[in-house]
């Protein structure tokens, strides 16, 4: 009750001062300053498409790039071509308020240039997707209560329901998380990896090797991880490494094969982290038994 | 020829020899050499996971790096002979883009429609790759109408191989998922190869090294120049239709099994350029020795510098093949005499 009031007199509040001029720092070190929220917003990463979205702001959004996927409503929204090869002429013409992009994008000088403004987030790890939360939460001019605050708890709590919901033996486990095809893996201290620690079981990629190393496949023989974890498209069901028949989880069938829309969960770091944390406790429940 | 030239001839025999006692040298430190190093070798009469190591995993890609540096060699000295063109390299008739553009349709299908699975699954993407090099071949060659013709036949390679490769590109940008795993395609690895596929190798192999051997000597006459080997009562375009036959099996097979390696093709031929001045026949043999051993140091290097983590294999073609070959340019021309 206490705080549906809360709610209402802040919600009440926004409505009456529209015009709230707010200054953000985004992870080039750039600030940005607005005279009011941003009404209009392209964004071209899907991982920031979903957390606009998760702050019941999808409304806002008037374009986004073509990866973004979800939710569903999205795809009704213009397609701004990606985030590496956006299509500058079509975000003009949608005159957005704002655009938010990764870092890595060429994009930013190009419509600044324009007189676009430009917001570069790059969620990489946990900490970070909590960062960026409230950064857009700012953005949006969400109070941090009811936004980002509000979200990120969600997020951990459920994380850890999906780590508590582990049975003994499924937790007591060493996971390889392949990402790609080469095999590119999921160390410790990529966000896959966080989670997989924050589920309890061991990943057998320290974080020493960095976040998604290119592996010598005979190290995965030598590591002899219980489960694997592969997204569709590394293809590990169609052409295996040679070698790895000897493998406990290839032995014992205990590849957990992420199909593409999984994958799209999996693989971003952004609101949507728990449900992955859940696909994952998921397959480890399955393949404990 | 040979009886009027004892001294090359040696030169030649020499060569050989020393490039397989290389390779025989580069076999042994190849099963030596991997994320935990020399320690799984002398572990393996007792350890079941080691021995698995060398015998599934390290020997089967040490072995398939030099068959398959021995077909891009060949391939290349091919290559080079058949244009007459110091720049041919095996890529050359479009087989290394359509192989790229095969392996990433393959991958963009994957896993989103139930009938390309079914296929998939049967071709596999070592098909995938060479069926995408057959056909990038047979497009260049319909496109050129014919072999006859050498300038045709260049300018429709590289016209294939620009498009198909624009299209790989697009297929690369609407599908970012596999952009890393085509990445690994394209630089090249041997981390996939495993007996069979070196049996495959070892087969194409030795029937490219005989195939090219019995037609070396309408490369001795095509470097003559065209009209002077139809002059020497050579038929040129059946035995051109054979060789750029071979020239696509050779390249075809070697793409397929561990993806664009640079660089081994059009440098092998031209280290053994550099070292003896020999027939087509044994320039031939020796460049496939040549490209074998480059390939495989490079594969023992890229396991071994980042070890547990792999380079690409292409990289360290492309540093070690061109970084000798340069050397070698600039210590002749230095003497005044070029390559």
């Amino acid at each position: 009750m206490k705080q549906a009031l809360l709610f209402l007199l802040l919600t009440g509040c926004a409505a009456l001062m529209p015009a709230r001029a707010l200054q953000l720092l985004d992870d080039r070190g750039v600030s940005v300053s607005f005279s009011q929220s941003p009404q209009r917003i392209v964004s071209l990463l899907p991982s920031l498409t979903e957390s606009v979205c998760a702050m019941d702001q999808c409304q806002r959004l008037v374009g986004v790039d073509r990866y973004s996927n979800y939710p569903a409503s999205v795809r009704r929204l213009p397609v701004l071509g990606g985030g590496l090869d956006p299509n500058i002429e079509g975000i003009v013409a949608l005159r957005p308020d704002v655009v938010l992009l990764a870092t890595s994008s060429r994009a930013s000088q190009r419509l600044e240039s324009l007189g676009i403004k430009v917001v570069a987030l790059e969620p990489k790890s946990h900490a970070d997707v909590r960062r960026v939360l409230k950064k857009i939460g700012v953005l949006l001019d969400i109070p941090e209560a009811l936004g980002a605050a509000r979200l990120w708890r969600v997020i951990d709590t459920s994380v850890s329901a999906a780590a508590q919901s582990l049975s003994p033996k499924a937790r007591n486990v060493r996971v390889y998380f392949e990402v790609n095809r080469g095999p590119y893996a999921a160390g410790e201290s990529s966000f896959i990896g966080e989670t997989l620690t924050r589920l309890g079981v061991r990943n057998v990629v320290p974080a020493s090797l960095g976040p998604f190393p290119r592996l010598n496949p005979e190290f995965v023989v030598r590591a002899n991880p219980d489960v694997i974890m592969v997204g569709s498209r590394s293809m590990q069901a169609m052409a295996s490494y040679p070698g790895w028949g000897s493998i406990k989880a290839v032995r014992e069938q205990r590849i957990c094969v992420f199909g593409v829309d999984e994958a799209d969960v999996v693989v971003r770091p952004g609101p949507r982290m728990a449900e992955a944390a859940r696909l994952m406790a998921k397959c480890l429940e399955d393949k404990a038994r | 020829m040979s009886r009027r030239f004892p001294h090359q001839h040696r030169q030649a025999l020499l060569l050989a020899v020393g490039l397989l006692l290389a390779s025989a040298a580069l076999l042994l430190l190849g099963v030596s050499v991997g994320s935990t190093g020399a320690e799984s070798v002398r572990s393996m009469w007792h350890d079941a996971q080691a021995m698995q190591i060398v015998r599934e995993i390290r020997l089967p890609r040490t072995v398939g790096a030099w068959l398959a540096g021995a077909l891009l060699g060949l391939a290349g000295a091919v290559a080079q002979g058949l244009f007459r063109n110091p720049l041919a390299d095996p890529y050359l008739l479009g087989s290394a883009s359509g192989a790229s553009l095969g392996v990433a349709s393959a991958m963009a299908l994957f896993g989103v429609s139930p009938l390309a699975m079914h296929w998939l699954a049967r071709l596999g993407l070592t098909g995938a790759a060479f069926v995408g090099a057959v056909l990038a071949v047979l497009l260049t060659l319909l496109l050129a109408k014919g072999v006859q013709h050498t300038l045709r036949l260049l300018l429709a390679g590289v016209i294939v191989g620009v498009v198909l490769g624009a299209i790989t590109s697009l297929i690369l940008l609407l599908t970012p998922e596999i952009m890393q795993a085509m990445q690994s395609f394209m630089l090249g690895s041997t981390g996939f190869v495993g007996w069979t596929a070196c049996a495959v190798m070892a087969a194409v192999l030795a029937f490219s090294v005989l195939a090219a051997w019995m037609m070396s000597h309408v490369l001795d006459g095509l470097a003559l120049g065209e009209a002077t080997a139809q002059s020497l009562g050579l038929r040129l375009p059946q035995m051109r239709v054979a060789l750029v036959a071979v020239l696509a099996l050779a390249t075809g097979t070697a793409v397929a099994q561990t993806g664009l390696i640079a660089f081994v093709g059009l440098a092998a031929p031209h280290l053994v350029r550099s070292v003896v001045k020999t027939t087509h026949g044994r320039l031939t043999v020796l460049a496939a020795l040549m490209g074998a051993v480059l390939l495989s140091a490079a594969d023992i290097l890229a396991r071994w510098l980042v070890a547990p983590q792999e380079l690409p294999v292409g990289v360290l073609t492309a540093v070690l093949g061109g970084g000798y070959l340069l050397w070698l340019m600039h210590r002749h021309t230095g003497r005044g005499a070029g390559l």
